[in-house]
């Protein structure tokens, strides 16, 4: 089995060198391509079926497409998001912290088919290993000639910015307004960032693992790519899973693995006395599925099919020793905490869902709670907010009032948490 | 009042190609990096260097969590509270560290050693639950790993103070 994207890791969790990195056939996806034109660079990732790692799924090829074709003489930027701030969500920090070249080379490889001479890393104020790990990464690079010369054809000049720590710094927009020196709020779309992204010009936002495959997609090609993976969805990818289960973990499997591969075969099933109720696919935002679905594929069309979204593949999973409600409420509070603000559904709908929640955790909850929440799910639900934080939220809340209804009811009856 | 060197630092941010304005963050982050807070003071000089109004540095300085706008104490913990670690059982490990230290969140004990603040995932999920504790994280915490890592600075403190 196939594991481009990990198989160089080290035991010891240093990160891989640049000698290392280049003995392994790093560097020559480069090579490739600026052998190539941006056009059959694009063409080449578009053929590939390489969706977006960062909780859309938006192909990568086509979302570079959207760049102007003709060169007006001005600046294009390439943004790498490593904003991890997904709660549930730890799978790009082993990536940069443990293989950063792979991703210094990917940068080179988007950069060179946008046509990008200068490039931002974005990645979290909590992240000092990753962003330590990825600085060396590049000065042994921009050493060696990979990048840091984009007047000599040999670009992009990569700068990593120390996010000051926002969950909608994770947002694209949200990003571009903080590497500005703005709030991180989201701007309005369109115009989208291809179009007019940072400072006003072209600019593409790319995941770390999104950028990480695409070294290994330039060198082994799009046909080897799309042979890693069962599923409609090419390549690998990694998938990670907590809560109570034997051996929590991140862990890079074909695109499209099941459920039960990933939560009996890695993380070693659930931790002893422990009964899988239901869990989040992809990291908070997702709604939640239920222990029938353990030969559900992981992979962006069978999970959206399932009713929920892969998101970032990484899951969280929930026992039946652990309260549902509580679990949502914090959620919510997270939720409720990162809104900026901006509209008012968010901002006054989160705070308004996180009340109920701790009302029926504290024997305070009243008749008619379960249905002000499912219609609250309804108000900020995908088309009524600014962004995506609200709809986010409340996929876990509306799936969890379906699939756990009757905890929800027993919170109402009994009075209180039974879990407590 | 702001250092020669911080001024220069935040003039030669804002001289670089972008917007004049991208400086803002930057310098925020070397004031909270240099002083450990930003305090009403810094953030005003720091504006009138960038040659914008105090109130938009103000906008930018309190969107993010990251930059403190009181005094801390001189050690900070971030706590995770989200969801895989509240799973794992971070409320009790909330209580354990508030009974130790007498605080609780966005509190800063009293002899000015500990402040205390909830942190929205620090992406260690699998060693969930965890904390950092002056940027450094730490996973898989129980009573005995809090115990270890108090006494580390327990000890740390003892070793300054024989200097």
């Amino acid at each position: 089995m196939a594991t481009p994207l990990t198989e160089r890791l080290k035991a010891d969790g240093t990160a891989v060198s640049i000698s290392e990195y280049e003995a392994a056939g790093g560097y020559r996806g480069l090579e490739k391509a600026r052998s190539m034109s941006g056009r059959e660079v694009m063409d080449l990732v578009t053929a590939s079926g390489l969706r977006g790692r960062g909780g859309a799924g938006f192909p990568t090829g086509q979302k570079w497409s959207f760049v102007p074709a003709k060169d007006d003489g001005g600046p294009r930027y390439f943004v790498v998001n490593a904003d991890e701030k997904e709660p549930g969500t730890m799978k790009d920090r082993i990536l940069l912290e443990g293989d950063p070249h792979q991703i210094v080379e990917g940068i080179a490889i988007a950069s060179a088919a946008i046509g990008a001479e200068h490039a931002f890393v974005y990645i979290r104020g909590e992240y000092l290993k990753s962003a330590a790990a990825l600085e060396r990464a590049i000065a042994e690079a921009t050493e060696r000639g990979y990048v840091g010369r984009p007047k000599e054809g040999h670009g992009p000049e990569i700068e990593i910015h120390l996010s000051l720590g926002r969950y909608l710094c994770g947002e694209e927009t949200g990003l571009l307004n903080a590497l500005e020196g703005k709030r991180p709020n989201p701007r309005n779309k369109p115009p989208f960032p291809q179009v007019s992204g940072l400072w006003g010009r072209p600019t593409v936002v790319n995941n770390v693992e999104t950028v990480a495959n695409l070294p290994h997609i330039l060198r082994e090609g799009p046909e080897w790519f799309k042979s890693l993976s069962p599923a409609s969805d090419a390549g690998t990818k990694l998938y990670g899973v907590s809560g109570w289960v034997a051996n929590p973990g991140v862990w890079e499997l074909p695109m499209g693995a099941t459920v039960r591969e990933i939560l009996e075969g890695k993380a070693g099933g659930m931790a002893d006395g422990r009964v899988l109720r239901g869990f989040l696919p992809g990291g908070a935002s997702t709604d939640f599925l239920g222990p029938d679905k353990l030969d559900l594929r992981m992979d962006f069309d069978s999970v959206g099919k399932a009713g929920s979204r892969l998101g970032t593949g990484t899951m969280v999973v929930l026992d039946d020793k652990t309260c549902p409600v509580g679990m949502l409420l914090s959620l919510e509070r997270f939720f409720a905490r990162e809104s900026c603000g901006w509209c008012t559904p968010c901002r006054e709908g989160l705070p308004w869902i996180v009340r109920i929640l701790e009302a029926l955790e504290e024997g305070r909850g009243e008749e008619g709670d379960l249905e002000r929440l499912e219609d609250l799910s309804r108000k900020l639900a995908p088309g009524r907010t600014f962004c995506a934080l609200a709809p986010g939220a409340v996929e876990p809340l509306q799936s969890a009032l379906k699939l756990f209804r009757e905890d929800f009811e027993a919170h109402l009856r009994r009075k209180g948490c039974p879990w407590k | 009042m702001l250092s020669e060197l911080e001024r220069t630092a935040i003039r030669a941010a804002a001289e670089r190609p972008g917007d004049r304005r991208a400086a803002a963050a930057e310098a925020l982050a070397m004031l909270q990096r240099e002083r450990g807070w930003v305090s009403d003071e810094s953030l005003a000089e720091a504006a009138s260097v960038l040659g914008m109004p105090r109130e938009e540095l103000e906008t930018v300085a309190t969107a993010f969590e990251l930059v403190f706008r009181r005094q801390v104490g001189r050690h900070v913990i971030m706590a995770c509270d989200s969801v895989s670690c509240w799973i794992k059982g971070s409320e009790s490990i909330l209580e354990l560290i508030k009974e130790r230290l007498g605080i609780g969140f966005g509190e800063t004990s009293a002899d000015g050693e500990f402040t205390l603040l909830p942190a929205g995932c620090l992406g260690l999920c699998e060693q969930a639950p965890a904390m950092s504790l002056d940027g450094v994280p730490y996973g898989r915490l129980d009573a005995k790993t809090l115990d270890e890592i108090f006494a580390r600075i327990g000890e740390d403190k003892h070793g300054d103070s024989a200097h």
